[in-house]
């Protein structure tokens, strides 16, 4: 649904130049939720606002739904932007507007007559769980209740696709949690692909099926989040899991990519006679999966064999120092 | 007080007979008062309808041109900026001098409420634009991006996002053109402009006739409450922040 090859972009200060994007690819699949981490600075921002043109990039392509974006201008590009959604931060509403008039203005824009409007925007009230707010004004609503609005107008004109900058970012950890319900229920039901950026690796692990982790203006790694817990030496599964820095050399990470019935480390005690010492793990519900990682202690005579029972079983199995 | 201490004192030339000598004198007055209101009235009105006419647009430019803005261009915007700077820096009397053949061209006399419309007007102008300005940069960048993103012409940004968002701050900034206007339409009395200014300076300054003085100093005070009133309310309503 986006792809963004070979992206490029230097902003020049007075006495630097800071390379915002260096070189980032970008490929999100229609109808996923993928999402791009990274501290502040490290050019995720940049990045959104290259799919939908609100900065343009130095170099390289962006496509979305088999439009290259890149290619337009002017009129053009503004009914391209109208095919996208975008939500931010600090939710952007016009506080001289009621909650109904924020939500009508892209309509509005693109020259949908009253009464359509009128319908269109009693629907998408309705869908984010606000029906009956039409006539408030932002400034009498929390928090929550302004994304959602932010969340309704961005669907006004039936997007394919959602962009959500830090959308969750300005908000409590409970209002957070039923935000990102509502996203991932809007893509089940519309069909939506949504590209967000977030500094919160909860929100990865939440409702994401993709991620790319950003440093510096590039991508330093990016996939399935299941197949890259999965990955040796994987920046994301070490995020999500903090394990705890003890142990030495018999110590072994082991990961548990998908959701498994069988007791292993009883297992290997039984049939390898090794001694197994939890250090610390953790089990998390990633991408809709049991995930699971843990940090070990493993000595006896078998070790290898116990280490390669449990490889060939589709754990990963890291090794202290190797 | 009694009433005879009362009678006493009045007798005597102090401040109680002073206003009612005031009072009493004020039917005789209010012919020349009301049409020295009106007059002030009618200058600050299209003093007014000028500055907002040509002040809001030259405030957005000045915005719009800034770096950062819808259609950056720092040349345009130098140029623009020192031209309001130098209406800004003139002082009202100065100006007023400055620009009589232009008023003359403009009007055809440099006498007259009328013909002092032309210097109220290029003396607000830039005061507007300026307030304008301010205003309009107060509004959040991230709801003018949310806009772009929305695929919004950038004419429909300045009179749907900008210029409403602004609103308050803009009626704020209005009303406090209409009380320079006022302040600088007495001044334009000075040179035969007409008004309440004239009439104080006229009737009060020349001829010592401090009842005119007080009356105009009154009815000045009057109309700037007035006005200050209304804008405040229309401010207060406006704003949904």
């Amino acid at each position: 649904m986006i792809d963004a090859v070979g992206l490029h972009k230097t902003y020049r200060l007075k006495n630097r130049q800071v390379h915002a994007l260096n070189g980032v690819d970008l490929h999100v699949e229609a109808g996923e939720i993928y999402g791009v981490v990274g501290q502040s600075g490290a050019g995720k921002s940049t990045l959104l606002r290259s799919v939908n043109l609100l900065e343009r990039p130095d170099a390289g392509v962006v496509n979305v739904d088999g439009e290259e974006l890149t290619a337009l201008r002017g009129g053009r590009l503004r009914a391209a932007r109208r095919r996208m959604g975008m939500v931010h931060q600090h939710f952007a509403l016009l506080s001289s507007r009621t909650v109904a008039g924020n939500v009508g203005f892209p309509l509005e824009v693109a020259g949908v007559s009253r009464a359509r409007r009128a319908t269109r925007v009693g629907e998408l009230l309705e869908l984010v769980g606000l029906g009956d707010k039409a006539r408030a004004y932002p400034s009498q609503l929390s928090g929550g209740q302004k994304q959602r609005v932010g969340i309704a107008r961005a669907l006004a004109s039936d997007p394919r696709v959602l962009l959500s900058d830090e959308a969750t970012s300005a908000l409590d950890p409970e209002t957070t949690e039923s935000i990102l319900a509502l996203l991932r229920r809007l893509r089940d039901e519309l069909g939506l692909t949504i590209l967000l950026i977030t500094h919160e690796m909860d929100v990865i692990k939440r409702i994401c099926d993709s991620a790319a982790i950003m440093e510096n203006g590039g991508f330093r790694e990016a996939g399935r989040v299941l197949d890259l817990i999965g990955t040796p030496g994987s920046l994301l599964a070490r995020s999500l899991f903090p394990l705890p820095d003890i142990g030495g050399s018999e110590t072994v990470v082991i990961t548990y990519p998908r959701s498994f019935d069988e007791p292993f480390m009883s297992e290997l005690t039984r049939r390898f006679d090794v001694d197994v010492n939890i250090l610390g793990g953790g089990v998390e519900r990633v991408a809709g999966q049991s995930v699971g990682r843990l940090s070990v202690d493993m000595s006896g005579a078998r070790r290898a064999e116990a280490l390669r029972y449990l490889s060939q079983n589709g754990l990963l199995v890291e090794e202290a120092g190797k | 007080m009694t009433t005879d201490e009362i009678l006493f004192l009045a007798q005597d030339g102090n401040a109680v007979t002073a206003v009612l000598d005031f009072v009493r004198d004020w039917p005789n007055m209010w012919p020349s008062l009301w049409l020295g209101t009106m007059d002030t009235v009618y200058m600050v009105w299209w003093a007014t309808v000028f500055s907002v006419l040509f002040g809001l647009p030259l405030g957005v430019l000045l915005v719009a041109t800034d770096k950062g803005g819808l259609i950056p261009a720092p040349a345009v915007r130098a140029v623009l900026s020192a031209i309001v700077n130098i209406g800004r820096s003139l002082p009202f009397i100065v100006l007023m001098v400055a620009v009589l053949s232009l008023t003359r061209f403009l009007v055809g006399t440099t006498l007259g409420p009328t013909a002092a419309i032309v210097p109220l007007s290029i003396g607000a102008i830039p005061f507007f634009a300026r307030l304008v300005e301010t205003s309009l940069r107060e509004v959040d960048r991230e709801v003018i991006e949310a806009a772009h993103a929305m695929g919004t012409r950038k004419a429909t940004i300045v009179g749907k996002v900008m210029l409403p968002e602004a609103m308050p701050g803009l009626i704020a900034g209005l009303v406090m053109t209409v009380v320079t206007l006022i302040s600088y339409s007495a001044m334009a009395g000075a040179i035969g402009g007409g008004g309440l200014g004239d009439l104080a300076i006229r009737e009060g300054y020349q001829r010592f006739n401090d009842h005119y003085l007080w009356a105009t100093v009154i009815l000045l005070v009057v109309i700037v409450q007035v006005a200050q009133s209304l804008g405040d309310l229309m401010v207060r309503r406006l704003s949904r922040r």
